[in-house]
């Protein structure tokens, strides 16, 4: 660090200095800290909800403490890890940087938007503790009206956390559109940004409709409100339009920016242009608005008319095209490239695996006769865990590798990192390939108890699960020695092109010492650098 | 080829006429699932291995980027295999959706944490799924309490029991077995525990079970216990007053009559016609002024929460017990003396003779309660 | 919303466009919030519409007329009082302010006294409903809704009216200027949303009949 600049590390010293910070730069760390934490906490319910399925019988644990469980794994994972993880964190540090802005439109939306998001998982784990709720993350009506446990802590938790992602989402779009540095044009972006675009609209579309279906759940809960409830003429199935018209838009809140992960390390790595820089910008807005239309198709077996399920069915096989054209891409990307095999680009290999495999199970759940004896079934939960830990987990941990030098100025053991990479992609493929076998063989979802002939595969599937968590402890344990003992960054350690590279390691205050040139884009691999720029700084 | 990926995919067995069909679209959708991953995986390797770098620092590389042709090539070719895939599915969907007419009615309850099934004529409530091999069976499905799902995976129906609605599907078992019934949609703390079970069984031996099963298996302390579920259904008809409004002989009251009314069409007040089938009977219960026939005023009060789930099933099955009577125009004489059909569908005997039902003598029981101002 | 000049813009200029944008987004996703009690509102007059139409004849349209009227009204004030801040009239544009604010709390007090008669006659929402006449089906959800819709509209005013008086003591204390008023534009853009809101609530609730 030759810079006259202190960086954003040290710009400030003390704990206000962190808390009440409206540098997006920190708040990207202490989310980053947050969601970690999450992951680690839905990631312990899942252990324990797979230590209880070693046995088919009730075993270690009653069957409403599983219930609860599966609950909490579902809630926290989805709406403290997901949903925010890479905007959150990745979004939040990065895409001023991308933009060459010193700071996002609203810094102090921004700020709040942490804290929101602190009390919603605030008062969520209080729910947790005081008795958790044992709806599953979906809050089905009537169900979720009538449950014996706490439903509305959690429900009014997942409203808050709602509200912060508004807030994460209404402070991208405005920045992408007013604070992006003079002469880069929308063409010019990088598609990470393109991603959190597309994330942003939904993000400020859908989340207040699902704030809304869940608050009509806690009031019925509490009050006896009745809005879903048959007694009182009330349709359970208009609760499950109402929600999935967030939910299925939020399962791109939470791909979408993974996919813009991997069109970053890609050409990173590989050393090459984009190979069809419109194709991955634009689909990623044609997932957004399509992903809108497709939400009946988790209705296909509670009772909607056929002409609904024909329609959403198809608008599914359209949504699934845009994803296609991407794989397509990502893989073009590499042809004639110089293929450098560090860890985070392991981890988008595992990405196109994982999400190929996982997409297309969803193509099949789609066919809406197939959707018929899979729906709700262990086939679902491997599918979507497919594209959701296979898809946004493997790019969370792509970013956190690929970002690390830049965020913390320090590097990542490399050989460790690959050993951990290829233990990620073995216990996960361990975890949940079994479980398509198990919901093709009919085993449904959310059992605490299972027929004895499903217990061979929910055994090897354990063992899975704990590879996996072993996998992940790995990972944040050198990480975490990495940010004190790894060896100094230097500015670009990956030789990237991109935007961010362009500035120290870790960046200064206002992020620059020097306003990148937009002129050099940020995937030109076949013109030499920008000449003004000193990699040595 | 079928043995061999259905072994591999670790499928229940193909128990049901549609189960072969559906598989073989699996098949296709996961054999192109591998290919598709094959292909990727293989053009990633095969890229890895060809332009892997070779020198500490990356010199500067080719632009290559694709054509708008290949990309709407590759686009537009998924899209049409998927879209090939969708095309099956709908169809096959559709007739998962549509029982076939000649099927034979069974009542489902689910309730936190069982399954009840109601046989019309015969035992109104068993906790096992008798039904005969080879005939296509209509499961009529209703919940008490939450949304319950009725999943058969050895026949690859599944069905959300929402409460408040009557809901069908249907299948034909082809192999004689028992098979598992599992409930898909979270439902409680026992959620895992609700299973049940299909006995399909060679058609004499179904016969044979439903004769025995009559007696003794029918709900007990149930009203009309022992005389089947049409018998039970003119009871609570009787005692809710419906029979006040609706005749069972043909003749028009305030309310449309239910002599030969289930499984036709029925014009409806404000233009359209309905088929008077279990939904719109149901409906027209629940919510009676949603589909007022022609000719008749929205005078009905609803019998939401009046009448519960098992009731309901009942007097649909007596209504549809009237289905084959000839409507006759002249109102027959009061008679207190009721010959009921003593089983449904077409084992209906016993009632030759025709709409000597009278529901003159029904009012008078059915003056209990809030309600009978209304009907 | 302050007049400095935050370090990541260029211009005071843009910076304020940002805010202005950044509100209109809030907006959106606010009317969104709405839009689905819309969309159940729609589902379930689909399914029970004699109901629906039997108990919006027992809405109070003279009450809720006379809200439309005011928060009308409302919306003119306060463009009025961001005009007249624009030509450094402040002593205009606090009285202006000060009805926008009075006709505010007057439709919430008009609220207050229709819960209070629906609720006298037992139309409460959901299972504690027990008012006789109307058919408890489909009129409970009405009226649940009812509850739901204006209740949650209510609770935007009351957001607005304390965002006006804030505006109001500052416009008092003469921060805001001619030159730099972003705070009461954005207000006043706030306060539009909620009449719009109660522009689409009126009929659904009142005049379906």
């Amino acid at each position: 660090m030759a810079a006259s600049e202190p960086d954003y590390l040290h710009a400030k010293a003390g704990i206000r200095s962190w808390l009440l910070t409206t540098d997006h730069k920190r708040i990207a760390i202490m989310f980053f800290v947050a969601t970690t934490v999450a992951m680690m906490l839905g990631g312990a319910f899942a252990m324990a909800m797979r230590t209880k399925l070693l046995l088919p019988g009730p075993g270690i644990m009653e069957p409403i403490t599983y219930n609860r469980l599966f609950t909490l794994h579902g809630v926290v994972m989805v709406f403290m890890f997901m949903v925010p993880a890479i905007p959150a964190v990745f979004g939040n540090f990065f895409l001023p940087i991308m933009l060459g802005a010193k700071d996002l439109a609203f810094p102090r939306i921004n700020l709040a938007s942490f804290y929101v998001y602190i009390l919603g998982a605030t008062l969520a784990l209080w729910g947790m503790v005081h008795g958790g709720a044992d709806t599953g993350w979906t809050f089905y009506a009537p169900y979720a009206t009538v449950s014996p446990t706490d439903v509305a802590p959690i429900a009014i938790g997942v409203f808050v956390l709602g509200v912060s992602s508004i807030m994460t989402g209404l402070n991208f779009i405005a920045t992408t559109h007013m604070l992006r540095r003079e002469g880069l044009r929308w063409h010019g972006m990088p598609i990470f940004v393109w991603t959190l675009y597309a994330t942003s609209i939904i993000q400020v579309i859908a989340t207040p409709v699902l704030g809304l279906s869940v608050i009509l759940v806690a009031l019925d809960h509490v009050l006896k409100m009745g809005m879903f409830d048959p007694a009182l003429g009330g349709d359970p199935v208009l609760f499950e339009h109402l929600f999935w018209f967030y939910s299925h838009p939020a399962v791109y809140i939470m791909i979408l920016p993974g996919m813009g992960v991997v069109a970053e390390i890609i050409p990173t790595f590989a050393h090459k242009n984009q190979f069809s820089y419109k194709a991955l910008a634009y689909s990623s807005l044609g997932i957004a608005f399509v992903g809108f239309l497709t939400w009946g198709h988790h209705l296909f077996v509670a009772g909607i008319s056929q002409l609904d399920a024909a329609l959403f069915g198809l608008m599914s096989m359209f949504v699934a095209i845009f994803s296609a054209i991407k794989v397509f891409t990502w893989v073009g990307t590499l042809y004639r490239g110089s293929i450098s095999l560090k860890t985070p680009l392991l981890y988008m290999f595992a990405f196109i695996y994982l999400f190929v495999f996982g997409g297309m199970t969803g193509i099949a759940v789609a066919s809406t006769s197939l959707d018929v004896h899979w729906h709700d079934t262990y086939f679902v939960i491997a599918h979507f865990h497919f594209i959701m830990i296979g898809g946004t987990l493997t790019a969370f941990l792509g970013a956190t590798h690929y970002w690390f030098p830049k965020m913390f100025g320090r590097m990542y053991p490399e050989r460790l990192g690959v050993v951990s990479a290829v233990l990620v992609f073995a216990g996960f493929n361990l975890t949940f390939v079994p479980q398509f076998l198990l919901g093709n063989a009919g085993m449904p979802r959310r059992y605490a108890t299972y027929p004895a002939r499903f217990h061979l595969l929910n055994v090897v599937s354990t063992i899975g699960a704990y590879t996996l968590g072993a996998a992940l402890l790995l990972t944040l344990t050198y990480l975490v020695i990495s940010l004190f003992r790894g060896e100094r960054a230097p500015m670009n350690p990956w030789h990237s092109r991109a935007f961010e590279w362009r500035t120290p390691s870790p960046p200064p205050e206002h992020n620059f010492i020097k306003p990148f040139d937009p002129a050099y884009g940020p995937y030109a691999y076949d013109e030499p650098p920008d000449p003004t720029l000193d990699e040595a700084a | 080829m079928n043995a061999l990926l259905h072994h591999l995919l670790n499928l229940p067995p193909q128990a049901s006429s549609v189960a072969r069909e559906i598989d073989t679209l699996h098949y296709s959708v996961i054999l192109m699932t591998f290919l598709g991953v094959a292909v990727v995986a293989a053009i990633t390797l095969w890229f890895i291995v060809k332009f892997h770098r070779r020198t500490e620092v990356p010199g500067l590389t080719p632009r290559v980027v694709s054509s708008v042709k290949l990309e709407i090539c590759v686009g537009g070719g998924l899209l049409a295999m998927f879209c090939i895939w969708w095309v099956i599915g709908f169809a096959q969907y559709r007739d998962l959706q549509t029982p076939p007419a000649n099927a034979i009615p069974i009542y489902v309850t689910a309730k936190q944490w069982m399954w009840k099934f109601a046989y019309p004529g015969g035992p109104a409530s068993s906790e096992v799924l008798v039904v005969p091999v080879g005939t296509p069976v209509k499961l009529i499905m209703t919940s008490r309490d939450v949304i319950h799902g009725f999943y058969v995976p050895a026949f690859r129906i599944k069905q959300d029991v929402v409460p408040g609605r009557a809901i069908t599907t249907w299948f034909n078992a082809i192999e004689p077995g028992t098979y598992d019934i599992l409930c898909t949609q979270y439902c409680g703390t026992r959620h895992s525990f609700m299973r049940a079970q299909v006995v399909a069984l060679p058609p004499a031996d179904f016969a044979r079970w439903l004769d025995a099963a009559k007696g003794p298996l029918a709900l007990p302390g149930a009203k009309g216990e022992g005389q089947g579920l049409a018998a039970r259904g003119h009871a609570i008809a009787a005692e809710h007053g419906c029979l006040r409004c609706h005749s069972v002989d043909g003749t028009p009251f305030i309310g449309p009559t239910w002599a030969d009314a289930f499984g036709r069409r029925r014009p409806l007040e404000g233009g359209g016609s309905v088929l008077v089938d279990e939904a719109y009977l149901t409906e027209s219960m629940m919510d009676p002024n949603a589909k007022v026939a022609a000719g008749f005023k929205p005078v009905m009060p609803s019998y939401q929460g009046v009448i519960g789930p098992a009731e309901t099933s009942a007097l649909l099955e007596y209504i549809r017990s009237l289905r084959d009577l000839e409507p006759t125009t002249q109102v027959p004489p009061p008679t207190s003396s009721i010959t009921l059909p003593s089983a449904g569908g077409s084992a209906r005997g016993g009632s030759g003779e025709g709409p000597t039902n009278g529901p003159a003598n029904s009012p008078a029981r059915g003056s209990e309660g809030a309600r009978d101002g209304g009907i | 919303m302050s007049a400095e000049l935050e370090v990541q813009y260029d211009t005071l200029a843009r910076q304020h466009a940002t805010a202005r944008l950044g509100m209109w987004l809030f907006l959106a996703s606010e009317s969104l919030l709405f839009g689905g009690l819309f969309a159940l509102y729609a589902a379930y007059r689909f399914i029970y519409p004699a109901e629906f139409h039997a108990a919006a004849a027992h809405a109070n349209v003279v009450l809720g007329t006379i809200n439309t009227y005011l928060l009308l009204t409302s919306s003119l004030t306060v463009a009025l009082a961001i005009y007249e801040t624009k030509h450094a009239r402040r002593h205009r544009a606090l009285i202006l302010l000060a009805i926008t604010i009075a006709l505010g709390v007057t439709f919430e007090i008009l609220k207050g006294v229709e819960y209070g008669q629906h609720l006298a006659e037992g139309i409460a929402p959901g299972g504690y409903y027990s008012y006789a006449a109307l058919p408890a089906h489909g009129a409970v959800l009405y009226f649940t809704l009812y509850y739901l819709m204006t209740g949650l509209h209510a609770l935007h005013v009351f957001g607005g009216l304390c965002a006006l008086a804030w505006l109001w003591v500052l416009l008092y204390r003469g921060r805001l200027t001619p030159d730099s008023h972003l705070a009461l534009e954005l207000g006043g853009l706030y306060w539009h949303l909620v009449d719009l809101v109660w522009i689409f609530l009126w009929p659904l609730i009142y005049l379906v009949n």
